[in-house]
């Protein structure tokens, strides 16, 4: 299985693939049923997701609440802009982290493609930030909610 | 290494710091040159510039009554090792997604077209 791939475009835009062995309705799916959702948008081992609300139609919130089972926490909120299943979501997204970074952290508009690659499916996701920095900043800060839980634990390790 | 991310991304939180910061990408300056584009007067760019030298993004240099200002070398690429980090995480999640279509779409098993 091909792993992720993680690309700086331009000043402003990220783009990720990733590669997966069931078709793009499955995955597709796997990002828009909040009890799917739940299961693996986790980050590092040893997280939780209490909260996952992700309406996937046009206008539809988005927002994931993870938990370490202590005191670290953090959430997403977002908006659903453009929803055809199975094969493409558009949507909007900023995190909100614990004090001193900004809070909530600018926008990130989010193009996710599904698209059938033999009998599996290659998800493209395509980020767009305000300007340069914050999108280095977003980087670092764990713009994709699988990124963050990383961050918080490796900012704990380090600050120790 | 003394790492401070959320020194560095707050410095870097602030519109007038970037711009700041992007000036003295192209090289040098003192306090009176960073502030002449900007409509704020010279005691605020001062404090910005205070935030980023305290924040180790900038450093300056003493040179007779001049104290010019240059981007600290490698400040930014504190975010680098984060980068590889934060791939990791978001592998591990991926991971999962895969065991998890494992389980309801077998390896051969197609969905009906």
């Amino acid at each position: 299985m091909s792993k992720l791939t993680l690309e700086i475009i331009g000043d402003t835009g990220v783009v990720i693939t990733r590669r997966f062995a069931a078709p793009p309705a499955a995955v597709f799916q796997a990002h828009t049923d909040p009890a799917l959702v739940q299961q693996w948008c986790l980050g590092p081992d040893g997280w939780t997701m209490p909260v996952c609300i992700c309406d996937a139609r046009p206008g539809g919130a988005i927002r994931y609440e993870w938990s370490d089972g202590g005191a670290g926490g953090f959430y997403l909120t977002g908006e659903f802009i453009e929803v055809e299943a199975p094969h493409r979501l558009v949507h909007v997204e900023r995190m909100h982290l614990p004090p001193p970074g900004p809070n909530p952290t600018p926008d990130n508009r989010i193009e996710t493609t599904f698209v059938a690659d033999g009998a599996g499916t290659l998800l493209t996701m395509r980020m767009q930030l305000p300007d340069a920095v914050t999108r280095d900043a977003m980087l670092a800060t764990g713009m994709e909610h699988g990124m963050e839980a990383s961050y918080v634990r490796l900012e704990e390790r380090w600050s120790s | 290494m003394a790492l401070n991310l959320d020194t560095t991304l707050a410095a870097m939180a602030d519109p007038t710091r970037r711009a700041i910061l992007a000036r003295l990408a192209r090289g040098e300056a003192t306090v009176n040159e960073l502030a002449a584009p900007f409509p704020i007067s010279q005691p605020a760019i001062s404090r910005h510039v205070k935030i980023l030298e305290q924040a180790g993004l900038i450093l300056r240099r003493v040179d007779g009554a001049r104290r010019p200002c240059r981007l600290a070398p490698g400040a930014l690429d504190e975010l680098d090792p984060f980068l590889a980090m934060l791939r990791k995480g978001m592998e591990r999640s991926y991971e999962r997604l895969d065991q998890l279509l494992a389980r309801t779409h077998p390896r051969g098993r197609k969905d009906p077209a």
